[in-house]
């Protein structure tokens, strides 16, 4: 349990010294711990990948493979459900839907977001930060049925607009979340002898403050992407059939046709993918944005 | 954005700090307070949405019937309470249970960082989809699994008894990665000297946990149950996408009856008063959360 209970600092310096300094030996016993320790974690590894291995198995099977059920890990790979996919159904169209609204609705986030938090940051107005944060309490079905009526009335029901508009505020407060803390942690005195130096607060913020802040903007930025990505509910209400966005067309494939299992789980896959192999390359970053703030005192 | 007006601001006045919050305050302003003071008024009328006949106002009616004459919502919110406590608490023992495992060095660390990650930022509709598919009584795989050990076969996300605890699961799969996260840079976050003094002191394993990790930890086990909380209480995606509320309403939570009423009956004036009680209690769970963390979470 030595390594277990204690703090992660010891990491970096050296893990044995840790184990020299126990008191009796017993290098026995911690080594059959350190087994088990590693068996429990490859069993919890497994068991969070599972899912998405199956739907990605799945995906290649036929669905015949799928129905019988006899042979859950051994079978000839198809890619028939991704012809499928992409020649009944106007997938590229939803792919393209996605990629822009999340894009563009992270862009403008960061328009928004980025001065904001630094505000709040320098300028200590707390109270702005919550506020900006209440778009992440309130449930977004409360807004959902005035914006309903507000874009029908602008006639912007359907379009790409009402989408950017509205997956902004699941971009925005994660924005501010992460760097309001993270302005807060830089050091104020380049910004200030830039000042002296003549640059203006605004000027200050665009060379000296955003470019040291690019790790947290980085974060940011990726976390707003993941989100708008995956938002189902806002979608579904505000989105045309022009417009949809992936999550919704898989929605609609399902309702059509429950039938076909492989063709959902390559969809589903087409869906998830692109966070998939995000994640693999930023998972740092991903990280760092999820538990922001949650640890400071 | 007009970058003149600023630059002949040099010092931080109440001007320049304006300039820099206005635009995302006003954002927030007109997509987020003006729209919840229109659900406040819409919750005061009756109304299908219709352009023709207006809104018709009704004083407090709405909320009469909904908390009187609408056994649909107090079987809603009673449904939300559950799933949310059963979800949380599930995720903040297995959390704390994997944080600890993965906590301190070892081989491997990144790659298995980077597979617990996966769950929470998958598409909530895909991994729905995926779910589906294993749950699903003939063809699916826990049927095949029980089958296979002569164990009867479940109807899983097809029973009213099941559907509930189906899909909990599947909330406990999904978020269970982010508490323990969180609370792993909770413990990373510790301080060392308590530790090595209590080990001078003879203190094992067991009670170095006990009297030193879980107080220390306290505040972020705190702060991991608040956000896990308010969004548990919002569950919306795999609960639509996969009983949509059935089998015959045995797991339409409050989010998924708004939704119901809102955009599938038309319902906009009952359907604004059910999503301003709603509304209330999400914040109230989250002020009272607030409160605690305030009170207890800064041993």
């Amino acid at each position: 349990m030595t390594d277990i209970t204690g703090p992660d600092r010891v990491e970096t310096s050296s893990p044995t010294l840790r184990t020299g300094t126990t008191p009796h030996s017993r290098s026995l016993r911690a080594t059959s711990l350190r087994v088990l320790r590693y068996i429990i974690i490859a069993l919890v590894v497994i068991i969070f990948a599972f899912p998405i291995a199956w739907m990605l198995l799945s995906s290649f099977k036929t669905q015949i493979d799928i129905t019988t059920n006899d042979n859950l890990f051994v079978f000839t790979p198809t890619l028939q459900n991704y012809q499928n996919v992409f020649q009944q159904q106007n997938y590229l169209q939803y792919l393209f839907n996605s990629f822009l609204v999340a894009a563009v609705s992270t862009l403008f986030s960061l328009i928004l977001g980025l001065p904001a938090a630094y505000g709040i940051a320098r300028f200590r107005a707390h109270w702005l930060g919550l506020v900006l944060l209440t778009a992440r309490i309130i449930p977004g079905i409360t807004f959902l049925v005035p914006w309903y009526i507000i874009f029908g009335q602008l006639r912007l029901l359907g379009s790409y607009w009402a989408l950017i508009l509205s997956h902004m505020l699941v971009g925005l407060p994660f924005i501010a979340w992460v760097m309001i803390p993270f302005f807060e942690s830089l050091p104020q005195e380049l910004e200030e002898s830039a000042r002296i130096d003549g640059a203006s607060t605004f000027g200050a913020f665009i060379r000296i403050a955003l470019p040291l802040a690019v790790p947290g903007i980085a974060t940011a930025s990726i976390m707003s992407f993941i989100f708008s990505w995956n938002n189902f509910m806002f979608s579904l209400v505000l989105a045309g059939d022009d417009t949809r966005t992936l999550p919704i067309a898989i929605f609609n494939f399902l309702s059509y046709s429950s039938v076909d299992w492989g063709g959902l789980m390559a969809a589903a896959v087409v869906i998830t993918l692109p966070v998939l192999i995000i994640t693999l390359f930023v998972q740092r970053y991903i990280v760092a944005g999820l538990t922001a703030g949650a640890t400071k005192g | 954005m007009a970058v003149v007006k600023s630059s002949s601001s040099t010092s931080a006045g109440l001007y320049t700090r304006w300039f820099f919050v206005l635009p995302a305050v006003i954002f927030v302003l007109i997509m987020i307070v003006f729209p919840v003071l229109y659900t406040l008024y819409l919750s005061l009328h009756t109304w299908s949405g219709s352009a023709i006949r207006p809104p018709d106002f009704i004083g407090l009616g709405n909320y009469q019937t909904l908390l009187t004459n609408d056994p649909r919502f107090g079987d809603a919110l009673i449904r939300t309470l559950q799933f949310t406590l059963a979800a949380v608490i599930v995720e903040l023992l297995l959390g704390l249970a994997i944080a600890l495992l993965i906590h301190g060095p070892f081989l491997g660390r990144g790659f298995v960082r980077t597979m617990i990650l996966l769950p929470m930022v998958a598409t909530p509709v895909a991994i729905a989809m995926a779910w589906l598919l294993m749950f699903e009584p003939t063809i699916g795989l826990f049927n095949g699994i029980l089958r296979s050990l002569n164990l009867p076969p479940q109807l899983w996300l097809g029973s009213r008894d099941q559907a509930m605890g189906s899909l909990i699961l599947v909330d406990v799969w999904q978020w269970t990665p982010m508490m323990a996260l969180i609370l792993l840079a909770g413990l990373t976050s510790l301080p060392e000297e308590p530790f090595e003094a209590a080990r001078v002191d003879g203190a094992n394993g067991w009670q170095r946990f006990l009297y030193l990790t879980l107080p220390l930890l306290l505040p972020t086990m705190i702060t991991a149950v608040l956000l896990r909380s308010i969004d548990a209480l919002k569950t919306f995606d795999i609960i639509y996408t996969m009983t949509r509320g059935g089998p015959g309403f045995s797991t339409e939570t409050i989010n998924i009856y708004g939704y119901v009423q809102s955009f599938e009956y038309f319902r906009l004036g009952s359907a604004s008063s059910l999503l301003v009680v709603f509304f209330a209690i999400v914040l109230g769970i989250s002020l009272l959360f607030v409160q605690i963390r305030k009170r207890w979470g800064t041993i």
